[in-house]
């Protein structure tokens, strides 16, 4: 547990120092998502019926910019033989990984998520289900991401892969994250959507740390 | 406390670099590899970490083939931080082992950079650094790779006294190098040109 502590302490640490890379992927969230009432037109009525759509789309992707770092520096650099040397088991390593995405880059895009969707025009009683259903999305794509960054550690060209990899694993998030806030715009019950969301955060909690622990030794080989 | 190596062979790709390896090495003893650039020394060294996995053979080490946390491996990379400073970079080492990073910093003569960040140093210095976590590990096994490249004499000097504590503690080191290294009476391992 000390050394879960202490490496997950260390990668804060080093995500303060280095805070241009969270807040990229906070920009790009609002770039990204600004640029559709350009594109689709600034009319509120349409806006409003895909705003959950935008928010989470932009969400995936924006989440999806730091994970090609995510080992990769600590692959370069010689950091990742030591932790897997420190005694903590490399899923649990993996495991400290994926939190600090989140709470780096996940919980920023949680609170990113109000605003946007208010400027998209999203009605107001549909915000807890977006970002109830964003607070278990981001978390779903942490888990994956850590994974699939594992998996393409030491690939040449391993960053085109990533995206490649870990967006059709995200399927399920986005209609039944999407879902949920549309079914809170319509008025109608959004239980279900986030309950089949929770089911698929409970089922990458355990499995994918262990892949990427997997991944991990074989990257080190 | 004692390492023993029962013929290990290993691969490197399509290549056998080791080929049935057997040796000991017992505690408060040390053990250099010698061998021409691409004998293998790196990828020992990397086996009896647990980093790399073996194809045949066996390690032990007390007796047991498992022993994560109780080796501690200097690659040719230094993994040091440029965004941490010098003693933020042994923190986490530090608070595994329950050492004091200080102690390790004296011991290299970093004390004076502990608040610096790690990229002002020099390439020596961030080895010098990398050395330091060594000390504050505490691990049983040493396993050094090319550990003086880029070092000044006087911190070769050093980490040879540092050595020779870490061997009267009944600590035990293998290491590999090019380069003269102060381990005194330390048995010698040659490894050959492997079969291609």
């Amino acid at each position: 547990m000390t050394a879960f502590l202490a490496l997950l302490g260390r990668e804060l640490r080093l995500a303060l120092r280095h805070g241009g890379d969270s807040f990229g992927a906070l920009l790009f969230f609002f770039v990204a998502g600004a640029l559709f009432p350009l594109a689709i037109g600034p009319a509120p009525a349409t806006l409003a019926r895909i705003a959950p759509g935008i928010v989470w789309v932009c969400a995936l992707l924006a989440a999806l910019l730091p994970l090609d770092r995510l080992f990769g520096a600590d692959y370069e650099d010689g950091s990742l033989d030591q932790v897997l040397l420190s005694g903590l088991p490399a899923s649990l390593v993996a495991l400290a990984k994926a939190v600090s995405h989140w709470l780096v880059t996940g919980v920023p895009l949680l609170l990113a998520a109000f605003p946007l969707a208010v400027m998209l025009q999203l009605p107001a009683p549909a915000l807890p289900a977006l970002v109830g259903g964003l607070a278990m999305g981001t978390a779903v794509l942490s888990l994956l991401g850590t994974a699939c960054a594992a998996i393409v550690l030491g690939a040449r060209r391993g960053g085109v892969l990533l995206p490649v990899l870990v967006l059709p694993l995200t399927t399920p998030v986005l209609i039944f994250g999407a879902a949920a806030a549309d079914a809170a715009s319509a008025g109608l019950p959004v239980r279900p959507h986030l309950l089949l969301l929770g089911a698929y955060l409970a089922a990458c909690l355990p499995l994918c740390p262990v892949a990427a622990g997997a991944a991990l030794r074989a990257a080190a080989d | 406390m004692r390492l023993t190596v029962s013929s290990v062979s290993a691969f490197r790709g399509d290549r056998l670099v080791l080929d049935r390896i057997s040796f000991a090495v017992p505690a408060g003893g040390a053990l250099l590899l010698l061998g021409p650039n691409g004998a293998g020394k790196s990828t020992l060294l990397r086996a009896l970490a647990g980093l790399k996995r073996l194809d045949a053979g066996e390690i032990r080490f007390d007796g047991e083939t498992d022993f994560a946390g109780r080796a501690a491996y200097l690659g040719h990379q230094d993994a040091i931080k440029p965004g941490l400073t010098a003693a933020e970079n042994l923190a986490f080492i530090a608070r595994i082992s329950g050492r004091p990073a200080k102690a390790g910093l004296a011991a290299l003569d970093l004390s004076r950079l502990a608040d610096l960040p790690a990229r002002m140093l020099s390439a020596g210095q961030k080895r010098r650094l990398a050395l330091a976590r060594l000390v504050v590990s505490g691990a049983p096994l040493w396993l050094l790779d090319e550990p003086t490249l880029g070092v000044d004499a006087a911190s070769v000097h050093a980490f040879g006294q540092i050595l020779a504590a870490h061997r009267a503690e009944g600590g035990a080191v293998v290491a590999a190098t090019h380069l003269p290294l102060p381990l005194p009476d330390a048995a010698e391992l040659a490894l050959g040109e492997a079969a291609p």
